[in-house]
């Protein structure tokens, strides 16, 4: 009988729910109802100009694929970060551990200009790309790196709790049975992850492709080569084109929920196909 | 403080928890709310504390009232009731004290320190807890918890007291001795108390009267005897305890069943009709022979020795299961063996007839 | 979307020597995993602190003599204590409208709050612009009663509050949940009023996410860079936060100083980092404490 309101003997319900909306219309609802209306008001043939210019494509080219790339890497070697600190004792793993959620904690400006400086052609780094030929800061590579620090925390962060809730009798029985490490981790390893691994991969794609302050340093910002999607948001706001800058805003935004229903599917995916197991 | 329940309805969409419930509690006495899940005693507990509203039946004078003040519209806190709940509620951040003391503490924020030390202290020697004081309901047992609950709730001298289900989460033996607790510590304080239970021997033990519900009706109101023995429909005559069940007719001032007739002078001047038969397990005599006194035949399925009693499972020739208690001491002078046949003879039986309206009457007959 | 940092006591978990990896393997793996965490996280955190101290402590000193600096530290902390509090108290009377009563809508209340997460920072500085500046729908209306929002502190202080938004909320509301209203109840029975109920009863039980929540937002707030910039206006010694001040010092060149700046940042970081990892840990003790009382469904009998 749990789904019967049953706890009004408790006071505030009005006072607190009434506070909730007012402040989440107020700083939330209505502000982003202004990317609508401000689109709105170019019309279909003016939205689709915007979105299809040369430089507009040129930069969703960019963001989208270096932020797959970016989240890729960090699907990669976050599942070995996260396997590692689940499985192994090493020393310095409580530090590392905290550590893994740096690019959450440091601002993004800082975390700009540190990679700059590591990987630029005289940076710590940079100069040994640099000496084999390869220019990390100033070009796309130097995106993708950036996305990879800031979509880091993500994948390592969803992986842990579901490696830690992996039955280990399960590898014990698929060892029994005569399966090597290999087997067991591409057969029974990897499938029961992999809902919480594509989340992961998820939340970074989607974080990386709204990041700014790490990327403005490291792109050089160049149009057409180097220049991202919210750059030209902000060269248009610059240049007081709102609606330009609105619609691409929105595109977004829209972009934002179509990952968000992503990330709810695949839960529910999971969920499901646990139920069924 | 008595407490008076009159035309109570509680209804949580379409699902009907109380309906037009009434009520009496007598000042110091300690009374069960005893049914099954479903049937509405927790609800009413709980709309007796405040802690849910009755719902609204215009027209009908309902409300609660203790001691005669109306306090269907009292919020709960200033209702001063104790209330135990059912997993104890206690505040998992605050120690045994700081539970006991809070009460106090939220009625007089300036009362003095030393006041509140020495009542609560006073009630954890009631509840022999004294050397707890500074744990935390984490590192006490569920009795130990139960009783810390039981104190809070005493703490701010509560009208009424009222517990949920109030040893539902122990086991069986800690139950047991909390339950003669209670009952020495209500005979100790005689602060009128509410218990809902669904366990009819704690009903029956501990509580000075028993209100037996079903569906959210009161079915009957009694001390532990009176419905015990004398129960008044036929839920009770099943909820209480273990019962054979015939299905029969009265004709004529005579009661049939199964394949005995005999005289029932109660129902004489009745409609004949259908009939529902009732016969305790305990209420029946075993013999190996038949003796000419009337009796049911019947085969021996299952023998239960090992108890105060013996437990005996029969079928009767029409197929109807049968069970019956007898002493040790008669079951040794028997040397009955399964599948031997045995002749039942019931000494008292209770009888349910449906009247002209569909009421139903009951009458025992003792043979 | 900030989605991965949650309370959650980690432990590691003992492999049985049937199906653990060869000695070789795991150490392959420990230095993979370092490799690749120093090459992203650990050089450039050692690079904002070596830069910083390039030309000598004095130096690094002198960079906070700059009135600019102070100004850009006054305002950060200005902007962070104005929206940690706010979206603080909006935390919690969310977590207590929707984990201690029954409603419709529930769950999109829960996504339309965590929303923010889910908008680029920059987008989240425009929404303000589009709806204050001086070409905004609210525009004219300003300049004719001469109140600045955008380019001014209470730009800035919408920008964080949005960017710190669904912060606090996000840990309080389900461990509110989980935790039941029965403590709740028993108060009102012992005669605490709401108020009473709510500090000395929910909050308690709550202190740890809440904190986590304040420390996590407190980390953003101060650090926003994308969507504060969108409303700042760059004006220097007024509208710059510490993150835009080191813009301004690299974009100038002047390395030393954006680099002491971004050096107390760093800080903050760092001390954000371990007093994450001391709530955790204080939060994994107060959990088993609170298994006393295993929350059960309520059932109506």
């Amino acid at each position: 009988m749990a789904r019967f309101k049953r706890h009004h003997a408790l006071p505030g319900f009005g006072l607190t729910m009434g506070f909730t909306l007012c402040y989440l219309s107020l700083i939330v609802l209505i502000p982003l109802s202004t990317l609508l209306l401000r689109s709105a008001g170019l019309g279909w043939s003016g939205l689709w100009q915007t979105a299809t210019s040369p430089r507009v494509l040129a930069a969703y080219k960019l963001t989208f694929g270096a932020s797959v790339i970016a989240a890729g890497i960090n699907g990669l070697f976050g599942f070995i970060v996260a396997w590692t600190l689940v499985r192994y004792r090493f020393p310095g793993k409580r530090f590392v551990d905290a550590m893994v959620d740096l690019p959450f904690a440091l601002p993004t400006a800082v975390s700009g200009i540190a990679l700059t400086a590591v990987y630029s052609a005289n940076g710590w780094i940079g100069r040994h790309l640099d000496a084999i030929g390869i220019k990390a800061a100033f070009s796309p590579l130097g995106v993708t790196i950036a996305l990879t620090f800031i979509g880091l925390p993500f994948v390592v962060r969803t992986l842990q709790p579901a490696l830690e809730d992996l039955d280990m009798e399960v590898e014990e029985a698929a060892s029994s049975l005569g399966a090597n490490r290999i087997q067991t981790l591409q057969r029974v390893i990897l499938p029961s992850v992999m809902p919480a691994l594509l989340t992961g991969f998820t939340l970074a794609f989607a974080r990386a492709i709204g990041e700014y302050g790490s990327v403005v340093f490291i792109s050089g910002n160049m149009p057409m080569k180097t220049e991202i999607v919210p750059l030209l948001i902000v060269s248009k706001l610059e240049q007081y084109d709102y609606a330009g800058a609105a619609a691409l805003g929105l595109s977004m935004l829209m972009i934002s929920f179509v990952i968000l229903l992503a990330i709810n599917g695949i839960q529910w995916w999971s969920q499901r196909h646990r139920a069924g197991a | 403080m008595s407490i008076e329940v009159q035309h109570i309805s509680k209804t949580f969409g379409s699902f009907v928890a109380l309906d037009d419930v009434n009520l009496t509690v007598p000042t110091g006495q300690l009374v069960a709310l005893l049914g099954p899940s479903g049937s509405g005693k927790t609800t009413l507990l709980r709309v007796i504390a405040g802690l849910e509203q009755a719902t609204p039946a215009p027209g009908i004078d309902s409300g609660i009232r203790f001691h005669d003040e109306d306090v269907s519209h009292t919020p709960v806190r200033h209702r001063k009731v104790g209330f135990v709940f059912q997993h104890y509620a206690l505040f998992r951040h605050m120690n045994v004290f700081e539970n006991g003391a809070f009460g106090l503490r939220v009625a007089r924020p300036r009362s003095r320190k030393l006041q509140i030390q020495e009542r609560v202290h006073q009630l954890l020697a009631l509840i022999q807890l004294e050397g707890l004081a500074h744990r935390y309901p984490s590192q006490l047992s569920g009795g130990q918890r139960q009783r810390v609950a039981l104190a809070r709730a005493l703490a701010v001298q509560p009208k009424v007291l009222l517990l949920d289900e109030p040893f539902g989460a122990l086991d069986a033996q800690v139950r047991q001795e909390l339950r003669r607790w209670l009952r020495r510590l209500h005979d100790q304080l005689h602060v009128t108390s509410v218990f809902v239970t669904h366990d009819q021997d704690e009903a029956l033990e501990v509580a000075d009267r028993v209100v037996v519900m079903n569906r959210g009706r009161v079915e009957q109101v009694g001390t532990p005897d009176e419905v015990f023995h004398h129960p008044a429909t036929e839920f009770v005559m099943h909820f209480l305890g273990q019962v054979n069940q015939f299905h029969g007719r009265v004709e004529e001032g005579r009661v049939r069943f199964g394949n005995l007739e005999l005289p029932f002078p109660q129902y004489a001047h009745n409609q004949d009709g259908a009939a529902r038969v009732f016969i305790r397990p305990h209420d029946v005599t075993i013999d190996t022979k038949t003796n000419g006194l009337p009796s049911i035949q019947a085969t021996i399925e299952r023998i239960h020795s090992a108890g105060a009693v013996v437990r005996l499972e029969m079928r009767t020739d029409a197929g109807q299961l049968l069970f019956a208690e007898i002493s040790q001491e008669r079951f040794a002078t028997m040397h009955l063996t399964y599948g031997g046949t045995v002749f039942v003879r019931p000494r008292h039986i209770r009888v349910f007839t449906d009247d002209y309206d569909n009421c139903t009457r009951s009458a025992p007959l003792s043979i | 979307m900030a989605g991965a940092a949650s309370l959650h006591a980690r432990a590691t978990i003992v492999q049985p020597r049937a199906i653990a990896e060869p000695k070789l393997v795991r150490w392959t793996l420990i230095g993979t995993t370092l490799a690749f965490l120093s090459l992203f996280l650990f050089v450039p955190l050692a690079a904002v602190f070596y830069e910083a101290l390039r030309k000598g402590l004095s130096a690094y000193l002198h960079s906070f003599t700059d009135p600019a600096a102070l100004a850009a530290i006054k305002l950060t902390l200005l902007a962070a204590g104005i929206a940690v509090p706010v979206n603080l108290v909006f935390g919690l009377a969310a977590s207590w409208a929707i984990a201690k009563f029954q409603f419709r809508g529930k769950h999109l209340l829960i996504t339309l709050i965590d929303l923010p997460f889910a908008v680029s920072p920059v987008v989240s500085g425009m929404i303000y612009v589009l709806l204050y500046g001086a070409n905004g729908y609210l525009g004219p209306w300003l300049i004719a009663h001469n109140v600045q929002i955008i380019f001014a502190l209470p730009g800035i202080v919408l920008a964080t509050v949005f960017v710190t938004f669904p912060f606090v909320a996000r840990e309080v509301i389900p461990l509110m949940q989980s935790q039941g209203t029965q403590e709740e109840q028993a108060a009102m029975t012992l005669g605490a009023s709401g108020w009473q109920t709510f500090w000395r009863v929910t909050l308690p039980g709550v202190k740890w996410a809440m904190l986590y929540g304040v420390i996590l937002s407190n980390a953003r707030a101060m650090g926003e860079f994308g969507a504060v910039s969108v409303v700042s206006g760059h004006i220097r010694g007024k509208t710059n936060t510490m993150p835009l001040h080191v813009e301004i010092l690299y974009n100038e060149y002047n390395f030393v100083a954006a680099f002491a700046v971004a050096s107390l940042l760093a800080l903050l970081a760092l001390a954000t980092l371990g007093l994450k990892t001391l709530v955790e840990w204080r939060s994994a003790v107060a959990l088993a404490q609170a298994e006393a009382n295993p929350v059960v469904q309520e059932k109506a009998s």
